[in-house]
């Protein structure tokens, strides 16, 4: 086989690896999408935030210690203690339980009704209410997240791949990075297990329920309040795995709650409303923009992946409006 | 909203249709027009120039254009650092392919120019709507920086990769570079902040406006009725872009002098522009003025406070001010969505009738 060919099929592996990365974040927007409506722009900062906080209590830092320190003259950091990643990730997805309430509680129960669009809004000014919220709390520097997740390229699947190269010098094997291989397998897992929650679980039933017809819902003895509260707690903890997966590659820094972004040409070209489009959008974004920057890169000056993903789905919106999955739009005067 | 006011006749056609009806608003529209134009730029100075006036004005600009598109004709967009890098850019090579022309002309051409872009990325509008037009627009955003960060031609093939701002010209008096008066740069400015209001106000109060306001308030029905969307959209991107091009062509020359296009123009110039009109007031040229005033304040006022007199570390006050425009962002749209101009709108309203509200 030729060289460039094993290095595009190797290209088009890491581009599904980093595909499933971004399916992982799409999801959280599907969910809180498909059962209320909200566009949730803040699902990247959660992201952040979520991994922040699993750092903050795994190390033991206190909360607000800068702003404690400069308003009182004080000089604390650490409790002195560190937690083990199982139980500091417990204690994380309890905070983010916290704050699905608070968020229900304090604004979306008094936007009910409201224009699509504005809910939107709302939801900015929470991503920018939470960044600054994160960075007062744990501090802005950048942080390493180590709950013991393999790192580095697999040197199994490079002996394994060598062959490949039928006694080419130049070709090593593949270089599939470890922890890209285990965020594929959470991530179908949790995909699994989220179409499994809302098959056949009475929760899930409910929030399918709220999704189709919130009036129905009601009607029937659904809690609109809880299932609210249950779907962003939902999307707190794919968050909180998405901010792990995030964290534990590139470090937990701003740049964290960009992934947002990328996530978003994912739902255009998967449809907002289905779970099986964010993959399937996640994996096509990632391919392509691999593939794209790989074949055309160098010739247009690099770092096409900024706006590739953007460019694909806006062509291919002017297209199909729903997305590949969405339901139809059907409008009526 | 007092649309006539007892007393207060017309008795002429021109009269009747004036911009503003009520007489009160009147003066008090040429009362601030007088001490904008004749009192502050003989008490400016650097400082106030550049921390308050300067930005004021200009994001004042990229509101109104902003606001035009989201607010009038209800198409949301994220682009709005792009364009402003567009009109930036044209500026700066108009700029130095041109240095004789003035720099009036050079401003108002940068503004046709994005005016023609925002068409281009105007005309997925046709076929997106809501969330998925303004995800979409994000491909304006990110395509954009990423040409003029990328394609030599347009920053001159400078070693930096930023471009900065020759010294140039209106009527002889300099506004660009190193060495200008902060009274030229002020007046500069303001000559196109009022420019663009009034053709704003008379734009989103004629046959335009209407047309957008329909296509907001439900596209299908308008088209039933006679309005063509096509043109009602891109005409909204196009006068919008053209704002917003003119904000980014002032941006780049007048007030920073060197721009690097990632750092100025980046996504989150789209969403402080977007934050103005929310606070503001969507649908208002009012509101645009009173949510830039606001954002552009806030910092420094929180920088006063903080900084100087509680002697904070400053990234811990810009970090409270991300929360605090976050929260307010918030409680706007939860106690006011149609933000600060409503809350005007409403405060005339009671002290009109105050003390004796029967």
């Amino acid at each position: 086989m030729p060289t460039d060919l094993l290095y595009g099929a190797e290209v088009v592996l890491n581009g599904l690896m980093s595909g499933v990365l971004y399916a992982l974040v799409a999801l959280g927007f599907v969910l809180i999408y498909k059962a209320s409506g909200i566009f949730n722009f803040a699902q990247g900062v959660m992201a952040l935030f979520a991994a922040l906080t699993l750092v903050g209590i795994m190390e033991g830092q206190v909360p607000f210690s800068h702003l404690i320190n400069a308003a009182f003259g004080t000089d604390i950091h650490h409790f002195g203690w560190h937690v083990p990643a199982v139980a500091a990730i417990l204690l994380t997805l309890v905070v983010m339980v916290g704050f699905a309430y608070l968020v229900q509680r304090f604004v979306f129960r008094h936007l009910v009704g409201q224009e699509p669009i504005i809910l939107f809004m709302a939801t900015i000014g929470l991503a920018y209410f939470l960044e600054g919220m994160g960075d007062l709390m744990w501090g802005s520097e950048i942080k390493t997240l180590a709950v013991g997740l393999p790192q580095g390229g697999s040197i199994w699947v490079e002996e394994n791949t060598q062959w490949m190269g039928f006694g080419n010098e130049d070709f090593y094997g593949f270089f599939i990075d470890k922890l890209d291989m285990v965020a594929t397998v959470i991530a179908a897992i949790l995909v699994l297990a989220l179409i499994a929650f809302s098959q056949y679980t009475k929760q899930g039933r409910a929030m399918r329920a709220v999704a189709d017809d919130h009036q129905a819902a009601l009607s029937v003895g659904v809690s609109l309040n809880f299932i609210w509260i249950l779907v962003w707690s939902l999307a707190g903890f794919v968050a909180l795995v998405a901010g792990i997966m995030w964290g534990a590659k590139s470090g937990v820094q701003f740049s964290l709650s960009l992934i947002a972004l990328k996530a978003l040409p994912v739902l255009m070209l998967g449809g907002f409303t289905s779970i099986p489009g964010a993959i399937v959008g996640g994996l096509i974004i990632g391919v392509g923009e691999k593939l794209f920057e790989f074949s055309f890169g160098p010739m247009l000056g690099g770092a096409t992946e900024n706006w590739f993903a953007y460019v694909l789905a806006l062509i291919f919106l002017v297209f199909r409006p729903q997305g590949l999955f969405g339901e139809k739009i059907i409008e009526r005067v | 909203m007092f649309y006539r006011e007892a007393g207060d006749f017309s008795t002429t056609y021109p009269e009747d249709s004036q911009t503003f009806p009520i007489r009160f608003d009147r003066y008090r529209y040429y009362l601030v027009l007088a001490i904008a134009i004749f009192v502050i730029p003989f008490m400016i100075n650097d400082y106030w120039l550049n921390a308050v006036f300067l930005p004021f004005l200009i994001y004042t600009i990229a509101a109104i254009g902003l606001n035009i598109l989201v607010g009038y004709c209800g198409q949301v967009s994220l682009g709005t650092g792009g364009f402003m890098a567009v009109g930036a850019y044209a500026c700066y090579k108009l700029m130095t392919s041109f240095p004789e022309v003035s720099m009036l002309i050079h401003v108002l051409i940068s503004g046709l120019i994005t005016a023609g872009v925002g068409v281009l990325f105007g005309l997925p509008s046709l076929r997106i709507k809501g969330f998925y037009l303004a995800v979409a627009t994000l491909a304006a955003q990110f395509f954009l920086v990423w040409l003029f960060n990328r394609v030599p031609w347009f920053y001159n093939y400078s070693a930096s990769g930023q471009i900065s701002a020759p010294e140039r010209t209106v009527f002889g008096i300099e506004v660009t570079g190193p060495n200008t008066e902060a009274w030229a740069t002020y007046l500069f400015c303001l000559f196109f902040v009022i420019l663009c209001a009034v053709i704003a106000r008379n734009l989103t109060r004629g046959a335009f406006g209407r047309k957008w306001m329909a296509i907001r308030d439900m596209d299908i029905a308008a088209e039933i009725i006679g309005v063509n969307p096509l043109m009602a959209k891109l005409s909204a991107f196009a006068v919008s872009s053209f704002f917003i091009g003119i904000s980014g062509a002032l941006f780049f020359a007048i007030y920073l002098g060197a721009v690097e296009v990632g750092e100025a123009f980046g996504i989150t110039k789209s969403f402080t522009v977007l934050f103005m009109i929310i606070i503001g007031g969507l649908g208002s040229i009012f509101g645009s003025f009173a949510g830039a005033a606001f954002l552009v304040v806030l910092p420094v006022a929180l920088k006063l406070v903080g900084v100087d007199w509680l002697g904070w570390p400053t990234d811990i006050v810009a970090h409270l001010q991300l929360v605090i425009v976050g929260a307010l962002i918030i409680i706007f749209l939860i106690a006011e969505p149609h933000g600060l101009a409503q809350l005007w709108r409403v405060a005339k309203e009671k002290l009109r009738l105050w003390p004796f509200p029967h």
